[in-house]
């Protein structure tokens, strides 16, 4: 069972038990995406608040598994007060930690998920979150 | 039944994954191939390679008698009344989509019906609201009883006048519950309408019948019965295809051509567009032949016992949901462990060597019915022992410890 530590890491099992940021804004306080993982029926509904071209804040609720959950709740995190292009750039960099490129992340506990790279069916449950964060970020933009 | 001889002939059950002795609880997704069927498929491009119904060479010849071949053994398999009525498709999808594209459009009018279930198959669910979309008809639902079975009562009352098709799945792969698919037809045609069914999941495990089911339209893929995928058929009663149009147009389906109109080939070649997937029928006859062998009663009895000892032991796990009725099933258990999402019981499972599905099973509408966004599923074939059962459950065990610590 050694190797589903790599997966299972104390930090994600922690943000799955106690996921931040769960929850959503008040209508019409924020840009709402909803995202499917259409190969298992998991869900996302990512909340951001954006202002100046920042995100002020961001929520989520949604269905999944411990994968997928800890890590929205880790990216509703760590993207607090970062600009569009910082937040973007961490999706980018997120992509690159699930294909096993080492990446550093200012906020640490994302570099738990990398053991993720070495269950390829999971990758998909990892970057729901940061694939509806880029839908957010693009909505952003252009409103 | 001699399971271990049986075993030995699928080579592929025999390696370790992760470290441990494969365990495939897989099947109802697709199932593994018999050496039978690997050496079928070999022979026939070793040897035999050429396209069908053109060739004037030997090897044409062969290729063309492997494929029709295959056509005769699938309809004695199945019973149909002559092989006119056997089209080949890509599988069980394709053929509920020429059904549906190919009659059902033509038939259904503004206000007319067509009747499923709620637990069919996303491949029985979309090409009908396609159609009901396109024609003005109404898609209307059987409801499920308490326990996933559906009641004739309902079916009585839901088929009307106005109902122009009836498609329902002969066996659910989440419930595992077997459909009374035989009535339903009979229920469909006091009515005038027309019944159809998914036989993905039942012509693998039990003697089909389609003139004693007397259903109109019958659906399967070779790959869920040891053949290679890419190979399937619709049975149609004959006076119904003869009826219908082609929905592909080209090659192999033509008799006359001209400038600005052609004509269709006869039965059942007009529905054969292209070259078809020759190898990929010389395997389904491959696999008739082996699952002939061992017989077809045999295996249905087998998966039963399999079944039934599966749900005795699976109930000693405490926090355990299994999905269904309790008897009366196919070869397949749906269940969820407290607090454990199905993806992480999938991928504990798997660092076990026990491979299992997780996740909607491409039944969106049955997993809101049964109020879960995902199950996880163990399916029996013929090749499965007691031990892979046990295997199962010391997995399950390891995984209600290894996340034993986690509440949410």
């Amino acid at each position: 069972m050694s190797q589903l530590d790599d997966l299972y890491r104390r930090v994600i099992m922690d943000h799955y038990k106690n996921p931040r940021n769960r929850g959503t804004f008040d209508e019409g306080e924020a840009v709402s995406i909803n995202l499917n993982n259409p190969t298992c029926g998991d869900k996302i509904q990512l909340q951001m608040q954006v202002e100046d071209g920042r995100v002020k804040a961001a929520k989520f609720v949604g269905e999944g598994c411990s994968i997928s959950l800890s890590s929205a709740s880790m990216m509703t995190d760590a993207v607090k007060g970062k600009t569009l292009e910082e937040a973007l750039e961490m999706a980018e960099n997120f992509s690159g930690l699930m294909k096993g490129e080492s990446v550093e992340f200012e906020y640490e506990d994302i570099e738990s998920l990398s053991g993720v790279n070495k269950f390829p069916a999971r990758i998909k449950c990892a970057t729901l979150a940061w694939n509806a964060l880029r839908k957010g970020i693009e909505q952003s933009k252009t409103q | 039944m001699n399971i271990e001889e049986i075993r030995r002939q699928f080579p592929i059950l025999h390696q370790e994954v992760n470290g441990h002795p494969l365990v495939y609880l897989d099947s109802a997704a697709t199932s593994q191939k018999p050496t039978a069927v690997i050496e079928a498929v070999k022979n026939y491009y070793e040897w035999d390679n050429a396209n069908v119904h053109r060739g004037v060479h030997t090897l044409g010849s062969r290729a063309t008698d492997a494929y029709e071949g295959a056509r005769e053994k699938l309809r004695r398999f199945i019973n149909a009344r002559s092989t006119e009525e056997i089209i080949f498709t890509r599988g069980t999808t394709t053929a509920i989509n020429l059904v549906a594209s190919s009659y059902a459009r033509a038939v259904c009018k503004e206000g007319d019906e067509i009747v499923i279930t709620p637990m069919e198959h996303h491949s029985n669910l979309i090409p009908w609201q396609q159609v009901a979309q396109a024609t003005g008809a109404v898609l209307k639902y059987i409801p499920l009883q308490q326990d996933g079975s559906i009641s004739l009562e309902d079916v009585e009352k839901t088929i009307t006048e106005k109902t122009k098709m009836v498609s329902v799945m002969y066996v659910s792969n989440v419930l595992g519950v077997v459909n009374p698919v035989k009535e339903i037809a009979a229920i469909a045609h006091r009515h005038g309408a027309k019944m159809l069914v998914d036989g993905a999941q039942s012509t693998p495990h039990l003697k089909v019948d389609v003139q004693d089911l007397d259903c109109d339209f019958y659906a399967l893929s070779g790959h869920k019965m040891c053949a290679p995928t890419g190979i399937g058929a619709l049975y149609g009663k004959k006076e119904l295809l003869q009826e219908m149009e082609p929905i592909e147009f080209g090659g192999e389906m033509i008799d006359h051509v001209g400038l600005y109109n052609s004509t269709w080939k006869d039965l059942p070649w007009k529905f054969e567009g292209g070259t078809p997937i020759i190898a990929g029928a010389v395997g389904l006859a491959a696999a008739i032949d082996f699952l002939e062998s061992i017989g077809m009663e045999n295996i249905d009895r087998h998966e039963k016992q399999l079944t039934s000892y599966a749900l005795e032991r699976m109930v000693e796990i405490e926090g355990l949901t299994i999905y269904g009725p309790g008897q009366d099933r196919a070869g397949l258990v749906t269940f969820n462990l407290d607090d454990v999402h199905p993806h992480d019981v999938a991928t504990v499972l798997d660092a076990e060597g026990v491979a299992v599905r997780a996740g909607h099973h491409c039944c969106q509408p049955l997993m809101r019915w049964l109020n879960v966004t995902a199950t996880a599923r163990a399916s029996f074939y013929l090749y499965n022992t007691e031990a892979d059962v046990d295997r199962l459950i010391t997995a399950l065990i390891k995984t209600k410890e290894y996340f034993g610590h986690v509440s949410t």
